[in-house]
């Protein structure tokens, strides 16, 4: 769009006001965007009045273990360094010319979903405005009542941490979860959709599974289904695994799959990602006790599945093809790791070593399942995420003691596991499974057929072949003239 | 004057150059390429699933003798490149029209 010459002598608000626009304008590139960047502009400003509102929340000298507060800190940062983790885990596998497609459909989303959660997702996650067990609220936008006590009856009882500490916690979750799912789609997805999938999907999708499962909702301990989930084997795992099946089977395989597939072009970077993650996952399950004096269990739960799973993993190459590999370790400890998120509180050291074994065990078949009828979840998201969050979920049924579900906090859960033992529990389990199937996978269609009606949800052919990080974002992760 | 160009298993690449500097000839350039013969690939396992790479990485030397000194260092890389197995590459030699030292302009054998 050309600038418009400034008429001579025009200076009307409107017309000052216009001219700065259409100079705003001419600098952003893309056509689209550019119509709709004043439709995004018009909306940020319709929402900035709200911010007088957060200003009153941030009060509370009341409340708080110190301890306990801490730990959830210590675990936000913890769990924050899993996103880039995962995104070098996952780069790693890719071709060289989508290193920065790859790691950038993980990083941004620190942006995206960091300032989402802020303004809207975390309300909807864990306010209780609407009353409903499915969603929350429009009472907590703009952590508007985090700074007040923690949360309200029945859920406050017990804990000891401040709000705004527990806010910040779930946000790392939230935004590692649809980070997640970039896995089964990388080498070629449009930005832009992933943008848009992103944004939508996780108001639409992650906080309601998370209100449902944590917030007192349907599916957890205060609702009618009585499931429990330490640490998000449903919220993050499950509802990521399935929503990047759903999502590599509507945006369709790579070009080059089956038939021109490359091995992944590094490796080491691999490990290191699943070493942060590793390490990331201290906070997440750790952290997840939320209280400081007791949090060494799940955090030693929480290793000991991970290496039972990278042991297992490397076991069972060794046996099956001759050679333990070395991503077969980082995706066996991962697999460990998915499979213990909803158990590290429940379940004691053995049946830990237990899970992850089983979990490794279950992901690597599927891992052959997927590679034998030739479906291009592309980074194995389903999976390992998919399946291991399955199996650990009602592996978490059948395994719980009933010393580590106490009643004042599991209420449901308790009475299932009191009344029907780990089987009443275990079908408690499958049936939250079932239904966050169910609605992560209709949700997550619905979301992509939607925004098909918009957008091309992938690059073209001649755009995938040239490699998504000079096409997309006009970079290159490796110049091989650097000198 | 001939360029001979040697493919040879990156490996051997100190050994060939240690033979050719026995021999006098001093100066050579070295490239990485990718290629196969009757190698063809290997199989690498990721996750369980088998990639078979064709290409394999060899290393290529490229050195300008004079006539001379051509089968000498012909033999001398066979030697020091040879493993025996399948896969120890191959050895061209081409004729040279003309070399010129961009430093001081000398060209033909004396600018080697």
């Amino acid at each position: 769009m050309a600038v418009a010459p400034s008429a001579g002598g025009v200076s009307t608000p409107h017309a000052v006001f216009d001219r700065w626009r259409r100079r705003f304008l001419a600098g952003v590139q893309d056509p689209q965007l550019r119509r709709s960047a004043f439709v995004m502009m018009a909306v940020a400003a319709g929402l900035l009045p709200l911010l007088g509102g957060a200003a009153h929340a941030a009060l509370p000298k009341a409340v708080n273990d110190g301890a306990d507060t801490l730990l959830m800190l210590i675990g936000s940062a913890l769990v924050l360094l899993m996103t880039p983790g995962l995104a070098f885990f996952y780069f790693g596998f890719t071709r060289s010319k989508n290193v920065l497609g790859t790691m950038i459909m993980s990083f941004f989303l620190m942006g995206l979903i960091g300032v989402l959660w802020v303004v809207i997702g975390y309300s909807l996650a864990f306010d209780t405005g609407f009353k409903s067990p499915f969603i929350g609220g429009l009472g907590g936008m703009w952590m508007n009542g985090v700074g007040g006590t923690f949360g309200d009856p029945p859920l406050a009882d017990g804990f000891n941490l401040s709000a705004s500490s527990f806010a910040l916690f779930q946000g790392m979750f939230a935004i590692i979860t649809p980070a997640l799912i970039s896995g089964a789609i990388v080498e070629r997805v449009s930005f832009k959709a992933w943008f848009w999938f992103c944004l939508i999907w996780s108001l639409l999708i992650y906080s309601p599974m998370a209100k449902m499962v944590w917030g007192g909702g349907f599916i957890g301990p205060f609702g009618s289904i009585g499931a429990i989930d330490f640490a998000g084997g449903t919220v993050v795992h499950i509802a990521s695994g399935v929503a990047a099946l759903v999502a590599a089977w509507i945006i369709g395989e790579r070009t080059t799959w089956p038939d021109n597939r490359r091995p992944p072009h590094n490796v080491p970077f691999i490990l290191l990602g699943a070493g942060l993650l590793w390490f990331g996952w201290f906070g997440f399950n750790g952290a997840s006790m939320f209280a400081a004096k007791t949090a060494g269990f799940p955090f030693l739960t929480t290793t000991t599945s991970a290496s039972a799973g990278l042991l297992v993993w490397c076991l069972i190459e060794w046996f099956k093809d001759g050679k333990p590999t070395a991503v077969g370790a980082a995706t066996g400890a991962v697999a460990g790791l998915v499979g213990i998120t909803p158990a590290a509180g429940f379940v004691y050291m053995p049946q830990s070593i237990l899970i992850g074994a089983l979990t490794a065990a279950a992901c690597f078949i599927a891992v052959q399942i997927k590679a034998a009828i030739k479906f291009d979840d592309s980074l194995d998201t389903f999976m390992v995420h998919g399946v291991g969050g399955t199996i650990g979920a009602l592996l978490t049924g059948i395994l719980a003691a009933k010393t580590l579900v106490p009643a004042d906090y599991f209420p449901l859960s308790a009475k299932i596991l009191e009344e029907g033992g780990n089987a009443g529990l275990f079908f408690a389990q499958l049936k939250a499974v079932v239904f966050s199937y169910i609605f992560v996978g209709i949700g997550t269609a619905v979301i992509l057929w939607f925004l098909k009606l918009f957008m091309p949800l992938r690059v073209s052919e001649a755009d995938e072949d040239r490699g998504l990080d000079y096409v997309a974002h006009g970079e290159e992760a490796y110049d091989p003239m650097t000198n | 004057m001939k360029m001979i160009t040697a493919l040879v298993r990156p490996g051997k690449v100190d050994a060939v150059k240690t033979a050719l500097v026995g021999l006098e000839i001093v100066g050579m350039t070295v490239a990485d390429v990718r290629g196969f013969g009757r190698q063809k690939g290997q199989v690498e396992r990721y996750r369980g699933n088998e990639f078979t790479v064709e290409f394999l990485t060899k290393s290529k030397i490229i050195v300008v003798v004079d006539d001379a000194k051509v089968e000498a260092a012909i033999a001398a890389i066979s030697e020091a490149a040879r493993t025996g197995e399948i896969g120890d590459g191959k050895i061209f030699v081409t004729p040279v029209e003309t070399a010129v030292r961009i430093r001081t302009g000398e060209r033909g054998a004396s600018a080697l």
